[in-house]
């Protein structure tokens, strides 16, 4: 972008995918047939050649790329920014104005500096620039007029000096420093966030190895028909479409846009009465089922009834084990088998004995996984037999009636006072107060605060 | 002429054999299986995306407007979480800054200065209760929220990932005793919270790796990452296997998101596209792109129900795509510089920006 980056040999990686865009449309934008028409632009009293109007400029990229206004000013506002036009009209400004505003494309210097050399002394290029000029040549084809003739006018106006052409070489160059050296609250467009990617050279082979073998897996994959994949999308979206909020709304309003967290306060994580949205939910898969509380509780009365509730305290347990303190591994498995796998246990699981042979042999050694495939028997069980019973039953389809359709509020007028944004518990306050109350309880030292069981 | 320290293959066990040669025939033989396997997925790819989803009614005019702003960074925001509570989220800055806020009342809660500057990753823990945090230092931090005022946050930090290089992003696990990490030393890990151990490590990516999220599935055992090798690798949390892999992006990846079924996963890069890869299909199904869209993707995620996907671009906008059609819905200006981190809140009634312009905002 700039004669320091391509003399440094590069510009950051991650510009350069937004440079070579960027410079797809401008080349676009100076198409002789379907490009800007560029004319003179009126600048007080001087009159500036090859020139387009702000107006234009965003008409065109609204028409060319078929987006609106707003965006084509958005778009034109960044190719000013990073230098690809400049303004002749307050030049200390890089902003796209939608108005009659002249603007022109930016040649960068190095190219025009190598062209005025050129022309000057024919044929007289270093080795090294007459490289560079035909690289350049290559890169910016049919602007190459355009640059030849932005050389031949700076030339010339440094013999002449007339006035247009002093403000056209001024603006241009104050562009070109603006994003060099950004004044202080303006962004700098060429920062780029830390450097990266870090250098792997020594890895290489170690990552082919890699490659190769997962390709070789991936060749072996069972794969499904597209067709069916994406009907799976189509369902998905559709099934859970009432319950996006950002798509149809929520009930009683979204709190964010109304201010009131009643939709909130109707759909903690334990309620009276659950609303109708949610217990549908439920029967859209087990894992929705599971992963509500009020839904687990209820399914929980469920298998209850039916004598099968070890099933789901035994899932719970080996949860608990997945996912909790390393430390606690092996106390957590001992309880597991005393209470669900031991002959005669008080909650015995129905596990098949080849999974039973294969747990009660890892338990010798336990790890966090050693639960792994006596659980997901356990859980597969549950969704296939015990969870569509539990949809049929009374039990669901009388939680389902009685749940509560909230009305929809109809925004209120306030015309004098904000509402006030009513603030909650953090979950570590509330996790502090119980570890007190606990604390008190047990006739412990009351000193415990949120932090305490790290 | 160099010579190799381990030898790749069986047969080379007992040979040194120069180091460029070796590589050479690596890189056919990786070249060869990856047509194959190109090959092999194009077999069943008999539909597209939007062909399938003619059928499905388009979306209408879409309204979302800034909701809150979150002024207190001093710096360009890097990242955001969530708290599971829908209204808490956690932020980190360039300048070692760490806020929780209560998004809904826009009050600062807590406030941790990082012994570091660039903190690029942040993560809230399930049970509200804590923050986990890392940049430059090359660790993951786990801060508990005491609600003690006299209380030093930084006191009670706990140091849990150590990385050879910068921390990318954290996630904890379904609980606050796992933390999943990437880095920029190729590599993504698990952790124990508790103990600081290293309980499995991930390596295969041949570059910086910039993002991971966790899958949502049944047996909740897996999790995606992208990296700067233009990669998208989908691993086994508990044997350490890279399952799937994919590359068909021109560009580092920023971001990866699960699609809510677990089903797939979408994409954001720095070559200004987003694209969703199916798992069971084993490819790559769309392509968000549009020609007016120049600038890379930082951060992308979807909508409640799957249907939007939202992403966050270095030009300061967001774009809304509509996943089935791949169209863009629509695009959101307000932010006065990259849109660095975009997450959706947990029961899906808003989203949640964060920018190089020191703020935050949400969107709804």
């Amino acid at each position: 972008m700039t004669i320091n980056t391509l003399a440094k040999g590069g510009c950051h990686r991650e510009q350069m995918a937004c440079f070579r865009k960027m410079e797809k449309v401008i080349v676009a934008m100076q198409d002789p047939d379907m490009g800007m028409k560029m004319r003179n632009q009126r600048l007080l009293i001087t009159v500036i050649p090859h020139a387009m109007t702000g107006h234009d400029i965003i008409a065109w990229l609204t028409h060319k790329y078929r987006i609106s206004e707003e965006e084509s000013l958005h778009l034109g506002n960044m190719l000013v920014k990073y230098g690809y036009i400049y303004p002749l009209k307050e030049p200390r400004c890089l902003v796209l104005r939608p108005d009659e505003s002249p603007y022109r494309f930016q040649v960068r210097p190095l190219t025009i500096y190598l062209a005025k050399k050129n022309i000057r002394k024919q044929g007289e290029l270093m080795e090294y620039e007459k490289e560079r000029y035909s690289l350049l040549h290559k890169r910016i084809n049919h602007t190459w007029d355009f640059v030849v003739m932005q050389a031949r006018e700076q030339l010339r106006a440094s013999k002449q000096r007339r006035k247009a052409d002093r403000i056209v070489l001024e603006c241009q160059e104050q562009a070109y420093w603006l994003i060099n050296r950004p004044p202080p609250g303006v962004n700098n467009v060429l920062d780029t966030g830390l450097e990266r990617p870090n250098n792997f050279s020594c890895r290489v082979t170690l990552v082919s190895d890699f490659i190769i073998e997962a390709c070789r897996k991936a060749l072996g994959r069972n794969r499904v028909k597209s067709s069916i994949c994406l009907e799976g999308f189509l369902k998905y979206s559709e099934q859970y479409l009432n319950h996006d909020p950002i798509m149809q709304g929520c009930l009683p309003s979204n709190p964010w846009i109304s201010d009131d967290t009643a939709h909130w306060t109707m759909n903690a994580e334990i309620v009276p009465v659950p609303t109708r949205l949610r217990v549908e939910r439920w029967s859209f898969s087990f894992m929705e089922l599971l992963n509500d509380a009020m839904g687990r509780r209820e399914f929980m009365t469920y298998l209850e009834k039916e004598f099968s509730a070890e099933n789901l305290y035994f899932w719970q347990a080996c949860e608990d084990i997945r996912h909790g303190e390393s430390s606690k591994i092996v106390e957590k498995v001992e309880d597991i088998y005393k209470n669900f796998l031991a002959p005669g246990a008080a909650r015995w699981v129905n596990i098949d004995s080849k999974t039973m042979d294969k747990t009660l042999e890892g338990i010798k050694r336990p790890h966090r996984f050693v639960m792994d495939d006596a659980q997901m028997h356990i859980y597969f069980l549950m969704k296939k037999d015990s969870y569509p019973r539990y949809l049929k039953s009374d039990l669901y389809k009388n939680m389902l009636a009685k749940a509560i359709v909230p009305q929809e509020t109809k925004k209120s007028v306030f015309p004098f006072m904000r509402r006030q944004r009513h603030s909650s518990p953090s979950p570590a306050q509330t996790a502090t107060q119980a570890a007190e109350e606990e604390g008190l309880a047990k006739g412990a030292g009351a000193n415990s605060a949120a932090g305490s069981h790290f | 002429r160099k010579y190799m320290r381990s030898p790749p293959t069986p047969e080379m066990a007992t040979q040194e054999v120069p180091l460029n040669e070796t590589l050479a025939h690596l890189k056919t033989e990786s070249e060869t299986l990856k047509s194959k396997l190109e090959e092999e997925r194009a077999k069943l790819h008999d539909v597209e995306l939007h062909q399938v989803a003619e059928k499905v009614e388009g979306l209408g005019q879409f309204v979302m407007k800034t909701r809150r702003t979150l002024k207190g960074h001093g710096n360009k925001v890097l990242c955001m979480d969530w708290c599971k509570d829908k209204r808490r989220i956690v932020s980190s800055s360039q300048d070692g800054k760490v806020i929780v806020w209560d998004a809904f009342t826009t009050n600062k809660e807590h406030a941790v200065t990082m012994p570091c500057t660039w903190v690029m990753a942040c993560a809230y823990a399930p049970s509200g209760c804590a923050v986990a945090c890392g940049g430059l230092d090359n660790k993951c931090s786990v801060y508990p929220l005491s609600l003690d005022k006299n209380e030093n946050l930084a006191a009670k930090k706990k140091s849990v990932a150590m990385h050879t290089n910068y921390l990318s992003a954290c996630s904890f696990t379904n609980s606050d005793m796992q933390i999943l990490t990437s880095s920029g030393d190729g590599t993504c890990a698990l952790w124990d919270v508790e103990s600081g151990q290293l309980l499995q490590s991930f390596h295969g990516h041949a570059a910086d790796v910039l993002c991971l999220d966790l899958a949502p599935s049944e047996t909740g055992n897996t999790f995606v990452s992208g990296g700067c090798d233009k990669k998208a690798n989908v691993w086994d949390m508990r044997s350490g296997q890279c399952i799937q892999s994919f590359e068909t992006h021109e560009s580092d990846i920023n971001s990866v998101r699960y699609y809510p079924s677990g089903d797939a996963f979408a994409s954001g890069s720095d070559d200004a596209t987003c694209r969703l890869y199916d798992l069971r299909a084993d490819r790559e199904v769309a392509i968000y792109s549009k020609d007016s869209i120049i600038f890379g993707v930082s951060s992308v995620d979807f909508s409640l129900s799957g249907r939007l996907l939202f992403g966050g671009y270095n030009d300061y906008t967001i774009n809304v795509w509509d996943v089935l059609k791949g169209t863009r819905v629509s695009i959101l200006f307000g932010h006065e510089n990259r849109v660095s981190t975009l997450r959706v809140s947990p029961d899906g009634t808003a989203f949640c920006t964060g920018s190089w312009d020191h703020t935050l905002r949400i969107w709804a």
